[in-house]
């Protein structure tokens, strides 16, 4: 088995976060689930904390981003600036690719 | 007259004390208990190796990320390799971070930075020490990512419409660092002089740096 699932995103794509609700360990925040964002940087690859959550190894690893969402893409009464974002560390297989923004 | 005659001893029991916070004996308390001190009985670890570790974990401070934050102040090649690997950077100036991956972020006259764990309290402890108790409440956690500007105003820090806030939700293997905006009147400073107005809240977000 390999050591890390090849990494399918670069910096700037566009993804989608899977609107999942998994019982057990998962450290993909509720706000960001259906959410779409853009990769801010690629983090490298760690073990999947669902799976290290329950002393398994977690491999392969996964790779993990930080992913950039617009705070008015979360919360529609959001009542800041419409600069402001969220940057949350987000694993690869929580992360669908999306189009470009309409 | 001695020292025992000064005290009226109704006034030395004027206030009750304080419940201890070691009286309950939960699950994982006493999970925690048990598996010490069998490591200690098979001789894996001594009860110094335990009271070593305490004493490390408690020693650790905001000192550290001062030194790295004031480091950047006076030096941009260092701010530049710290923005591009924080564990690197640290490690460079001689601090520690074990396995922590650090990411650091910074302040500038466009964007504010703050950082929060809304999963936990991952905190950056190797420099920053033991979190304060409202980085660890719901409420510091749920708000930060729904109304930072809200927040941080009730923190004092009032950030202006034209800069941008920037949240960092801290929920995975990164660990993060903001540096704050150096303060003016600091031209000629030295490292040590600078580091003194780099404060912990400053590094989390959620205050400035000390004025001058």
């Amino acid at each position: 088995m390999p050591d890390a699932v090849a990494h399918r995103f670069q910096i700037g794509d566009r993804v989608k976060v899977r609107e999942a609700y998994p019982i057990g360990h998962v450290r993909t925040p509720y706000y960001v689930r259906g959410k779409c964002g853009v990769i801010e940087r690629v983090c490298g690859a760690f073990p999947n904390p669902e799976e290290l959550a329950y002393a398994r190894e977690g491999r392969p690893a996964q790779p993990l981003y930080r992913v950039r969402f617009l705070q008015r893409e979360l919360w529609t009464d959001y009542a800041g600036q419409p600069v402001d974002v969220v940057e949350v560390e987000i694993y690869q297989h929580w992360l669908e690719a999306e189009g470009p923004q309409p | 007259m001695s020292h025992d005659q000064d005290h009226d001893h109704a006034h030395v029991h004027r206030f009750p004390p304080r419940p201890d916070q070691d009286d309950t004996l939960t699950y994982y308390r006493a999970m925690e208990t048990a598996v010490r001190e069998l490591l200690i009985d098979k001789g894996v670890i001594t009860a110094d190796d335990v009271r070593r570790q305490v004493e490390d974990m408690d020693g650790r401070n905001a000192g550290r990320g001062a030194k790295m934050v004031a480091r950047a102040w006076l030096d941009l090649a260092y701010k530049q390799r710290m923005l591009a690997n924080g564990s690197k950077a640290a490690e460079e100036i001689g601090l520690d971070v074990g396995p922590l991956k650090l990411v650091v972020v910074e302040n500038t006259s466009s964007v504010h930075n703050v950082i929060v764990c809304t999963l936990c309290s991952c905190y950056p402890r190797m420099l920053l020490g033991l979190p304060p108790d409202w980085y660890k409440s719901r409420n510091y956690r749920s708000r930060m990512v729904r109304e930072p500007r809200a927040v941080l105003a009730e923190f004092g820090t009032v950030i202006p419409p034209d800069v941008a806030i920037r949240v960092h939700d801290s929920t995975a293997d990164m660990r993060y660092l903001v540096v704050p905006k150096r303060p003016t009147g600091t031209e000629n400073w030295s490292e040590a002089e600078l580091a003194r107005l780099v404060t912990r809240d400053s590094m989390i977000g959620v205050a400035l740096a000390n004025e001058v």
